[in-house]
């Protein structure tokens, strides 16, 4: 699938192309005021670091240079109700959970168990336990209305990824300009040139002049521009999706999860873009933020252990939420299988016990009203993992 | 695979293209680009580029001085430009193809003299391409009286004082182009010619000017405007009339200094920023000995043992970089736009040289730090909007074995696809050639 530049109206930047003699399935339009946003975290998320089992008495034995202060200590998490806590970079989450806006749903992962990043995000956006040539939220839109002047499905920021490729076509929006790395992908980049005799200096400079403080590995970022620029891409989301006539289902990612070393101090600037893009994404919805789900998800969850540079390696289960006006939330949804030596996965990862395509059916199926056949072409062969209830409110 | 193979496609050619092979024989492939020119799909010439521009005027002039629309000259050169970066997408002469943009940088025209937009292509396919394994005294001669050349350069209204003109009117001389032929294009300063050569020499080209809003929509000699009697430009005397502004051309062409100064500048394009004085010399003399052949001189370059070393030196100004980019990650023609956004984005727009002495070929002028963040941005925008792309086979394509093994890890165990082609994209060993 090509991207191609027009610009129609608002809708500034990326339209992906049709694919005609598409057959729909009929369906009756289910659309309606219903908006779904899922954002995917490219790059593996530590799970157990962004929404700790405080209450778990293995967690400091695995990971005590990860562990933040319980709830009530200065910079301790944010409680969520006695047994976990989240990360205080995630404020707007917290106030939503409060609100009963917010669901994690923790010892989640989808139905592969690769630990290579590019394979379980071919995976996670396939939907299934193999790479397919469309995304499970591209076939979902085969059963909504997808008028050509307004698409209901519309891809935020650069990229198409896999998860709304396929044979709807869907509009894209993308900011002019150029569209700036995450602090961490710029920091690998300045380390593949600190040895180079002429750009290892320039680089260094360069870095510097953008409010990075060294070139050095884990080094804090106050860049703002980066932190900015994922909640910019959440607002334009917002608006779009706000318009009574604009798209309903968006795909959005944010990078910079890939967190093998320094992970306190190069996760923090991604948990609050994450954060801000939430609250910025909630702002501009306005009263349609009240009909809106927003699934974050990432590709797997981290080793449970912290490895030698404070930092963690691939692993498996991990954590995704929900949020959203229209998301019954206010709760931590985890069938815990704890964290002691015999309940890791090969002794190493958080075990899953939560499908993530069932929370994915769950929201099709009740959120975007999608009728059981819609639902299994999203994802096929998934009768195993029967779509959760009670995600949204009725 | 052999160093050999990628250093011939990166630093002769514009950097290997996704799913292209390499040659088997490196020497012999770039040998074999020199002796014909692939065939070139059908353009406009200068005389459309005129007319384009003549209408647009007259457009803009019944309107009440505002042009309603794009006009022709603006869509006119999309069209151009967007060829321009196809053809180099996917090109099967790179080494060619990076010659003719050594010699049209050479000679550099600029938008920034406007009707030069209409022109720029044209140009490099009259005055440039036919003579790129050619001999230099064609190329100076063609480019001199090209449109785009008179024009950018003044000499299309520069007027002999003595003239039938210049009697009748206040009009004189213009020496832009006579002096930035001896200082850029032929005898450098090294060369040791006065202003009184300038002077001379401005005068000799009197009158070679452009019809412009008329037939022939074209280059011009207009007689009234000939500075007559004789003149002395280094130490030689040339007559009056059209044809002795060609015998100037062609005598600065032979002079020695002018061989030593292409020489340079294509050992500094080629080899070093510093440019070996051996390799110079190698070069210098296939020039003096062939008569100025270009095709000759770029054969010395390819068997400069100086050009096949490892690691790769040159620093990739922004259109290599954004060239190299997109051929390594296969960008198919109908996207070529990215290219010409890349080439604005990061400070080198087509045909867009502030000055008459082109773009800088060093990387003292390229790679400064602003540049180089800019150059991340750019590949991770690019590696955003790019279909899936394996990481492994770009940097197998782009790199081979020039990829440091840190590189290739880090390649390797990136959190996405995106990342790992920005990384790549961002790795110093891709940014030089």
């Amino acid at each position: 699938m090509t991207l191609r530049l027009t610009r129609r109206g608002f809708l500034l930047g990326l339209a992906a192309s049709a694919a005609p003699g598409r057959t729909r399935i009929a369906f009756a339009r289910t659309a309606g005021e219903r908006r779904l946003v899922v954002v995917i975290l490219r790059g593996a998320l530590d799970g157990l670091y962004a929404v700790q089992p405080y209450g778990d008495p293995a967690l400091a034995g695995l990971r005590a240079p990860l562990v933040l202060p319980e709830p009530g200590q200065e910079g301790g998490l944010l409680d969520l109700g006695g047994f976990f806590g989240l990360h205080p970079a995630l404020p707007t989450l917290h106030a939503l959970y409060a609100a009963g806006e917010a669901l994690l749903l923790h010892a989640v992962a989808g139905p592969y168990r690769s630990r290579s990043h590019f394979e379980a995000q071919d995976f996670l956006e396939s939907g299934a336990g193999e790479r397919l040539t469309s995304g499970w939220l591209n076939r979902a839109l085969a059963g909504l209305p997808n008028p050509a002047e307004v698409r209901a499905g519309i891809v935020i920021g650069g990229g198409l990824p896999l998860l709304l490729r396929g044979q709807t076509p869907v509009s894209a929006y993308a900011p002019p300009g150029l569209e700036p790395p995450a602090p961490e992908l710029l920091y690998r980049i300045a380390e593949l040139h600190a040895t180079d005799p002429l750009l290892g200096r320039v680089v260094g400079e360069g870095m510097r002049a953008r409010g990075f403080a060294a070139q050095t590995l884990g080094a804090p970022s106050t860049e703002e521009r980066q932190r900015r620029a994922f909640p910019r891409l959440a607002a334009a989301a917002g608006r779009l999706l706000a318009a009574a006539d604009g798209p309903r289902v968006a795909a959005m990612e944010l990078g910079g999860w890939d967190t093998h070393a320094a992970q306190p101090q190069r996760l923090a600037p991604a948990l609050h873009a994450l954060d801000d893009g939430i609250a910025a994404l909630r702002e501009e919805l306005g009263p349609a933020w009240a009909r809106t789900a927003v699934l974050v998800i990432t590709e797997f969850g981290r080793t449970a252990r912290v490895n030698g540079n404070t930092g963690t390696d691939h692993g498996t289960g991990g954590v995704a939420f929900l949020l959203g006006g229209a998301v019954a939330g206010g709760r931590v949804v985890a069938d815990w299988p704890g964290l002691a030596e015999g309940r890791l996965l090969e002794g190493r990862d958080l075990m899953p016990t939560l499908d993530l395509r069932r929370v994915a059916k769950g929201l099709l199926r009740d959120h975007l009203r999608l009728p059981e056949a819609a639902v299994s072409l999203a994802f096929p062969g998934s009768a195993a993992a029967p779509a959760l209830a009670g995600l949204v409110r009725a | 695979m052999s160093h050999a193979a990628h250093i011939a496609a990166i630093r002769f050619g514009l950097g290997p293209r996704l799913g292209e092979a390499l040659p088997e024989d490196p020497r012999e492939w770039l040998e074999a680009q020199l002796d014909q020119e692939a065939p070139l799909p059908p353009a406009p010439s200068t005389a459309d580029g005129l007319r384009a521009h003549a209408a647009d005027i007259e457009e803009r002039q019944r309107n009440g001085g505002i042009l309603p629309g794009r006009g022709q000259v603006a869509s006119l050169m999309r069209a151009e430009t967007l060829a321009w970066a196809e053809r180099r997408l996917t090109t099967v002469q790179p080494f060619r193809e990076r010659l003719v943009d050594f010699w049209v940088n050479h000679f550099t025209v600029s938008r920034r003299a406007s009707i030069v937009g209409a022109l720029a292509g044209a140009y490099e396919r009259e005055a440039i391409r036919p003579h790129v394994t050619g001999r230099f005294a064609d190329m100076l001669v063609a480019v001199a009286r090209h449109p785009a050349m008179l024009l950018y350069l003044d000499n299309a209204g520069s007027v002999g004082p003595g003239s039938r003109i210049g009697q009748r009117t206040r009009r004189g001389l213009n020496e832009n182009l006579a002096r930035e032929i001896l200082e850029l294009h032929t005898l450098s300063p090294a060369g040791g010619y006065s202003q009184a050569d300038v002077q001379e020499f401005a005068r000799i080209l009197t009158g070679w000017s452009v019809a412009r809003a008329q037939e022939p929509f074209g280059y011009l000699f207009r007689p009234n405007a000939h500075e007559p009697g004789p003149k002395r430009l280094l130490g030689r005397e040339f007559g009056a009339g059209e044809e002795a502004g060609e015998a100037a051309l062609r005598f600065l062409a032979a002079h020695p200094a002018t061989a030593r100064h292409l020489a340079t500048r294509l050992v500094r394009h080629f080899v070093a920023d510093q440019p070996p004085p051996e390799a110079v010399r190698a070069v210098e003399n296939t020039l003096r000995e062939t008569g100025g052949d270009l095709g000759a001189a770029a054969r010395t370059l390819i068997r400069l043992p100086q050009a096949w070393e490892p690691p790769l030196t040159k620093f990739r100004s922004p259109a290599d970089y954004v060239l190299a980019a997109c051929r390594a990650t296969g960008l198919p023609t109908e996207r070529a736009a990215m290219v010409l956004t890349g080439l604005a984005g990061l400070g080198q727009p087509l045909w867009t040289a502030p000055q008459p002495n082109g773009w800088p070929d060093t990387a003292a002028e390229w790679a400064t730090p602003e540049a180089m963040m800019r150059r991340f941005d750019w590949a991770y925008t690019l590696a955003g909007r790019l279909g899936r792309t394996d990481p492994r086979e770009v940097a197998a394509a782009a790199l081979g074995p020039l990829a440091r093994a840190e590189t290739v890890t880090a390649v390797s165990r990136a959190g996405s696809l995106r990342d790992a082609i920005t990384l790549l994209l961002g790795c110093p060993e891709f940014m030089y050639r």
